[in-house]
């Protein structure tokens, strides 16, 4: 059987690619558990790993849905991100709500919103700035996805910095500096990302 | 609802802390429109600048409440504006300011009682200092079985103390259990603490401790590396190493679980100081681990050897300094599949079972590669919660729980050991 740590890089990196596609501030889907799995089965092109897995939302553990994914992490072109397909079974709740409520709630401020370290060192994060954790968890999706290998395991440790940049158009702009945390090294990497979104158009991650 | 005023009360605070207003006076209303035109109504409210209306849902075609807060001065001319249009509204909020008073109050006399009381709160991230208070006064409370010795220094001159769980008896068998050897993984060292406790406190009733200590020892180093400890309070949360200086380099700090002497220095580690997994020098080199190695070699009886660490929810055995099995692989998966049992149990925490090469990674120099092989057969290595969501960031709501369900698993190690002698 293939070692477990090997389903369970590409389940991580799975996750995180469906994150930065279907996430936002309103919604949070997190790995739950790798079902069953199978790979690498190697060919010219890389390695390909076939996975079920079940994604949950990060405050509703009601929410399970089934995943299936195929993950290939090319060998030739190290610059080249994995391939990832995935298909999730059902639906993901709707984050509408959520993600009105917070588009408001900053269009609305007078100041720019900055905030630091969250979650603070004892893990807490303040209500107010749950949709922005969520949000930056969504686009270290992108960025986890784009620079995943198979000997990597990244995931966002914390937020240390966030500043928002005023748009006059209907987009949310964000600057974020991240740490993300590699299971494998045991790296801390900070990163710095500027993040678009609308609750239209989802995620986009422009730096 | 309940939650949905802490959520409108945090919005206001958080506007608050923005923005240093006040919010005497203002209410909040929940309006509830019926059809398009009301809708039209209230954008045409929204649109009235000098109301200084805070929409905090706007009002759409969703067909969802909308929750406004209104200056106490226009409060009267906005619940007319309403009425005579026939608008549904209810009062959510009477006076916001009322409200955050409150809230700052509750939480000043929470801190307050807090301070005031003797009772060590294990359900929350503490300081070394508040820590070694604690194992003090656990070892006052219950004289009888628990005691405290040093085992050394670390490399900056803080004390390692390991608490003795002992009822008498001469160089027994005993069980060792360590805990923050990496000083990022806060729920270690907080569940260690909740862990001395337990043993502490069930001795008198629970049969399984009982007809333990009254064969065996039990061992707890629950802050191996209190340099690093201290420095991720102070200065670094992200902290994992010693903090000892490496000659000829500016980078700082040792990987301590990669400098004991199983396969030190393979690739399974970084000859690099700069690096997460530096292995140091030599095996051993650090101060931290030099203690454990003479505590544990001048007993000579340890018969069980268990690091805490996080994250990632596995519980692992040897090797990992290489991927062939252990002699005792049958006996330990089985064993560690059983305690794995147990933890999932409790709130359904599922953890993966495997030799360490097989489940995390290649890691030469590791605590339980080393006691293993100089004859200590049951060795585990645990990743306590969670999987990724906050990893070493680990709510503190979640100490408790993640120590409770840690402990039958413990038991059942423990246990086995018992029944097991060699």
């Amino acid at each position: 059987p293939p070692s477990s740590f090997r389903l369970r890089r590409a389940a991580v990196l799975a996750a995180g690619l469906i994150r930065y596609r279907r996430g936002g501030p309103g919604r949070g889907p997190v790995l739950r558990d790798v079902r069953r799995g199978r790979g690498p089965d190697i060919d010219d092109a890389g390695h390909k790993y076939h996975l079920e897995f079940v994604l949950e939302d990060l405050n509703d553990k009601d929410s399970a849905v089934n995943c299936t994914a195929e993950v290939l992490y090319h060998l030739g072109n190290r610059n080249t991100p994995p391939d990832v397909q995935f298909t999730i079974e059902g639906e993901l709740k709707s984050s509408d709500e959520a993600d009105h409520r917070f588009y408001n709630q900053i269009k609305s401020l007078k100041e720019e919103l900055v905030a630091e370290n969250i979650p603070d060192s004892h893990g807490n994060v303040p209500p107010a700035l749950v949709p922005i954790r969520l949000l930056a968890w969504a686009a270290a999706g992108y960025v986890i996805w784009q620079n995943s290998t198979e000997d990597t395991e990244l995931h966002l440790a914390q937020i240390k910095r966030v500043k928002q940049v005023k748009r006059s158009d209907e987009y949310l702009e964000f600057d974020y500096v991240i740490l993300l945390h590699d299971v494998v090294s045991q790296d801390v990497i900070p990163w710095r990302i500027t993040v678009l979104w609308h609750p239209q158009h989802g995620v986009q991650v422009t730096r | 609802t309940p939650n949905m005023k802490l959520i409108l009360i945090f919005g206001a605070l958080f506007g608050a802390s923005l923005c240093l207003e006040t919010f005497v006076g203002h209410q909040v209303l929940r309006i509830k429109t019926r059809n398009e035109e009301e809708v039209k109504q209230l954008q045409l409210l929204e649109s009235l600048e000098h109301l200084e209306l805070d929409f905090w849902t706007s009002p759409s075609t969703c067909a969802l409440p909308v929750d406004v807060r209104i200056p106490v001065n226009n409060v009267q001319a906005v619940k007319a504006f309403l009425e005579s249009h026939g608008i549904e509204y209810s009062i959510l909020i009477e006076d916001l300011q009322v409200l955050l008073d409150q809230e700052k109050q509750d939480m000043a006399d929470s801190q307050q009682r807090e301070r005031a009381s003797s009772t060590f709160n294990y359900g929350t991230y503490h300081s070394l200092d508040a820590i070694y208070a604690e194992l003090d006064h656990l070892v006052y409370e219950y004289s009888d079985i628990v005691s405290k010795f040093e085992i050394g220094r670390s490399y900056e001159n803080r004390p390692l103390y390991v608490l003795k769980f002992s009822t008498g008896g001469r160089n027994r068998r005993a069980i060792w259990i360590d805990a923050g050897i990496h000083s990022r993984e806060w729920v270690t060292q907080a569940s260690a603490v909740w862990i001395a406790k337990e043993i502490a406190s069930s001795y008198g009733q629970d049969p399984s401790i009982i007809s333990l200590l009254n064969k065996m020892d039990i061992f707890l180093l629950t802050v191996t590396n209190p340099d690093g400890y201290v420095f991720t309070h102070t200065t670094n949360r992200m902290w994992r190493k010693t903090r000892s200086r490496n000659q000829g380099s500016l980078c700082i700090g040792v990987d301590p679980n990669r400098n004991w002497d199983a396969g030190f220095g393979g690739p399974g580690a970084s000859n690099n100081p700069c690096s997460e997994s530096y292995h140091g020098p030599r095996a051993n080199s650090e101060v931290e681990v030099q203690s454990v190695v003479n505590f544990i070699e001048n007993h000579g009886n340890i018969q069980a050897f268990i690091t805490l660490h996080s994250y990632s929810q596995l519980l692992m055995y040897p090797y990992g300094y290489k991927c062939t099995q252990p002699a005792d692989y049958v006996e330990l998966d089985a064993l560690g599949r059983a305690a794995a049992s147990s933890i999932q149990s409790l709130y359904g925490t599922t953890f993966t079972v495997g030799s360490i090469c097989n489940t995390i990674y290649a890691a030469d120099g590791t605590t339980i590669d080393w006691a293993y092989d100089n004859g200590v057969k049951y060795s585990f290595t645990f990743e306590l919660r969670d999987s990724g969501r906050y990893g070493f960031l680990l709510p503190s709501t979640q100490i408790i729980p993640t120590a409770t369900e840690t402990w039958p698993a413990l038991l059942d190690i423990m246990v086995h050991v018992l029944e097991h002698p060699y």
